[in-house]
């Protein structure tokens, strides 16, 4: 057992951190959230000059070769600057989908391009009808003369506006929950019969609701074998979970250091807020909800590679427990700043609503509640 | 011992009803429907009507154009409004300044702002709280000077809801520095239209605009705006904080809103039963409705004990506590029950004179916005820790 980094991977983190904290002001996040991309192009060419997008990739597909390690110390990172930039969309899903399925073609002409951050991709999966079943899809794609015809609509797409290849999933057989009979496509963003919707969201993201209707694509766009794409979803996903995870933490250990720095300069009846201890006691949960939810990401990251069953249950503990301790840390860090901390001016709200939006990515406390439950009781 | 209500009581919620239905004007209530922000003006509008109805301030003696309403009738009144989803009248005139001015003014000004306060003539707002003085109010230091029949204000008020529709403010001041915090506090009236007047808008997280910060520069105030005696505004600040706590609970809003929650868990779909059917989320918001039982049952004991007479006490208290947690607690579940559609945020849909499709279902849009909002209510009108500090002083003698 060991919890430490290795000297390679506390270099990455020295890395990363020194990003975050001299390039990601909360000013330049807001610049960024308000610009016509929604993020910084210049800041995804640094992430690939610096080989951050090239990390949880193969050598031989001109990655890095790294694992779920790398990707939490960066993914903690970003958490602790809010970075908006599409890492998890474009590389934790669209990128690793494309290096867990794709024959040697497909792989050249997507993945080279991805990590020198020339091109953005990402997973069209999620339906409104689904909520967080991974097995829901209703889109249809059906054989049209050699050819497919995929149909549907995809929710709440994350990078999909600006994403210039969509990895859509599409049911070729069975009925809407069976986890057979789902296929993937490697769908041009603007191919005929794709309407984009594009939004930002509550958390300075963006995102879009993507209407597919008759888009026709060739047996080259068929990513892994037709009907038969559900466990590597399902591990890329888990995956990515993992990653939101670590990006949690990296939030929650802000929200409390704010809150804590807030304690200790705020005076009210003439000393410093941090001297009651009803808020002392509060600031201690805080702290606490922290230390374990470091403790279960360490779990899911490295469960990520054991058999599944193992994976599952790592993964969805860890989420459902960051669900309700990211509750506990975002709304506790509001309440102790007072009015500050409602205003849009300071940082607390921003990191308190991304905290909150991350229980709905990927499967929300009580999915995963559910999932752990069925992965370990059966 | 008895749970229901009475048959009159009964009549008068049908009547109160009625007169919702048949009078609320259309562009209104289609803004109510669609959850899209009301303006100042919808606010006017709907007092005005309940002015003419006069039904603007039914807790108000009628000698001062009350309708001396019991306090169980102000509550299925007050119920209904929030069932129907209409906002309350705003409170800062009808429920703070005025029974301030009503307890404690000189005969010129009841006759003057009261009859303004119910037709709203006047939009009031509350000026307490400082950029330094929050939860330690008596720290406030916004200086009023006297200078012959004026008083010249100089400072800053924080958190003013809406300030930048206001045409009056109330506000506590500091008039002695020399004595003790609570010793040296007065209250007054001033006109936000004055020279010196600068109000700022401040941008909550959920991207709205209801509080502002205001400043004073060398605001010159009539004396005869000065309500009681000089120095002892903290005394009636302490009165209206009673009345300003009222109905905290807010008791038909939430159940409104629990309303909402059980039709959006039922057009939900998880896993192909609808959401309402999981037990997981089912418990929830059982829950919830079982909490919202135990809050309006406590708040119908001290209501039924003002209707025989006794005088309010420490329970508001912990009605503003269990009543702002309940408000967090349903607009949490409400955004637990719409998933991945939490996250679009398209603040224009929430204006009147949107039309365009929703993304995902109608009902989505203003969710997350209103939970961010919703934290405010454990922090405003007294913070819940301040409420327990209070409970556990004066209630359990700690
Ligand atoms: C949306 C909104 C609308 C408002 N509208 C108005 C208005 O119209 N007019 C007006 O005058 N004010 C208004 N307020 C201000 C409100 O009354 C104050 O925010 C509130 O009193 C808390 O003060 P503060 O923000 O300075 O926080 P602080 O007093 O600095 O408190 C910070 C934190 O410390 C806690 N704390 C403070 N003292 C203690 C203690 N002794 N023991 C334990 N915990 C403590 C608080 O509970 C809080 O969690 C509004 C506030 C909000 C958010």
């Amino acid at each position: 057992m060991d919890f430490t980094l290795s000297d390679e991977q506390k270099l990455l983190k020295d890395s990363v951190d020194r990003f975050v904290a001299e390039k990601y002001g909360l000013d330049v996040r807001r610049a960024l959230v308000a610009s016509e991309d929604g993020f910084g192009r210049e800041n995804w060419k640094t992430f690939a000059e610096l080989g951050w997008l090239a990390i949880p990739f193969a050598e031989a597909s001109g990655g890095l070769g790294g694992g779920p390690i790398e990707v939490m110390v960066l993914m903690e990172a970003f958490g602790r600057g809010l970075v908006v930039e599409p890492f998890i969309s474009t590389i934790l899903t669209g990128a690793s989908l494309v290096e867990a399925l794709g024959d040697k073609e497909q792989k050249a002409a997507i993945l080279p391009s991805v990590i020198q951050g020339k091109k953005l991709i990402t997973f069209a999966h999620v339906e409104p009808q689904a909520r967080f079943t991974l097995s829901d899809i209703m889109t249809t794609a059906t054989a049209d003369g050699g050819r497919y015809r995929i149909s549907g609509h995809k929710a709440v797409v994350f990078g999909g506006d600006s994403a210039n290849h969509l990895i859509v999933s599409a049911r070729t057989s069975g009925d809407q929950r069976d986890e057979n009979g789902i296929s993937l496509f490697l769908v041009d963003a603007e191919a005929e019969g794709v309407t984009r919707r594009s939004y930002g969201t509550v958390d300075g993201l963006r995102a879009a609701d993507v209407a597919l209707k008759d888009v026709l694509v060739g047996p080259e766009a068929l990513l892994g074998e037709e009907g038969d794409t559900f466990a590597t979803i399902e591990s890329v996903v888990d995956s990515a979970t993992a990653a939101v995870c670590a990006e949690a933490v990296g939030i929650m250990d802000s929200l409390h250091e704010q809150t804590l720095e807030h304690l200790n300069t705020r005076e009210q009846f003439g000393v410093k807020l941090g001297k009651f201890q009803a808020l002392q006691h509060r600031s201690v949960d805080m702290f606490v909800a922290c230390q374990e939810a470091r403790t279960m990401t360490y779990v899911a990251t490295l469960s990520l590679d054991k058999p599944r069953t193992e994976r599952i249950r790592a993964v969805s503990a860890a989420k459902s427990h960051i669900g309700r301790a990211g509750r506990l840390v975002g709304q506790e860090a509001v309440q102790l700043h007072g009015g500050m901390g409602m205003t849009d001016e300071l940082a607390v709200g921003h990191y308190f609503k991304r905290l909150t939006m991350i229980d709905t990515l990927f499967g929300n406390m009580d999915h995963h509640l559910e999932r752990f439950a069925a992965a370990v009781y059966g | 011992m008895n749970l229901d209500y009475s048959e009159s009581e009964q009549t008068f919620r049908e009547e109160v009803q009625n007169f919702i239905r048949a009078n609320i004007p259309s562009t209104i209530k289609a803004k109510i429907d669609a959850r899209q922000k009301l303006a100042n003006e919808d606010y006017i509008a709907w007092h005005k009507i309940l002015y003419g109805r006069g039904w603007v301030a039914p807790n108000w003696p009628t000698e001062f154009g009350g309708i001396g309403w019991t306090p169980l009738q102000c509550h299925i009144f007050d119920e209904e409004i929030g069932l129907a989803g209409i906002p309350r009248v705003m409170p800062f005139g009808v429920n703070m300044v005025g029974p301030v001015i009503m307890e404690f003014g000189t005969d010129a000004q009841k006759e003057y702002y009261l009859p303004r306060i119910l037709s709203c003539e006047d939009v009031w707002c509350q000026g307490y709280s400082e950029p330094s003085s929050g939860s330690d109010l008596a720290s406030l230091k916004t200086r009023a000077v006297r200078d012959g029949d004026q008083y010249v204000v100089n400072g800053s008020k924080i958190w003013t809801t809406s300030a930048h529709w206001a045409d009056l403010i109330f506000c506590l001041v500091r008039t002695d520095t020399e004595v003790k915090n609570q010793e040296g506090i007065s209250f007054l009236l001033i006109n936000m239209h004055d020279p010196g007047i600068d109000v700022r808008p401040i941008i909550t997280m959920d991207g709205g605009h209801e509080v502002n910060q205001v400043f004073f520069t060398d605001v010159r105030v009539p004396v005869t705006n000065l309500v009681g005696e000089e120095n002892k505004g903290w005394t009636y600040a302490k009165f209206l904080l009673k009345h300003e706590r009222a109905g905290i609970a807010a008791i038909g809003s939430q159940k409104r809103q629990l309303n909402r929650l059980k039709e959006i868990a039922r057009a939900e779909q998880s896993n192909g039963q609808a959401l309402i059917e999981e037990p997981r989320f089912r418990d929830k918001i059982s829950k919830a409705e079982i909490d919202l039982m135990a809050l309006e049952y406590t708040e119908l004991r001290a209501v039924s004990a003002a209707n025989q007479g006794e005088v309010p006490g420490t329970e508001v208290n912990l009605l503003k506590i269990r009543g702002s947690e309940m408000q967090q607690k349903i607009s949490e579940l409400l955004i637990e029950a719409i998933g991945y559609y939490a996250n679009p945020f398209v603040p224009d849909s929430f204006e009147a004179g949107w039309n365009e499709e929703p993304i995902g279902p109608d009902y989505a849009a203003t969710l997350a916005p209103e939970y961010f909002n919703w934290r405010k209510s454990s922090i405003y009108a007294g913070s819940n820790e301040v409420q327990k500090n209070i409970i556990s002083k004066m209630v359990l003698g700690l």
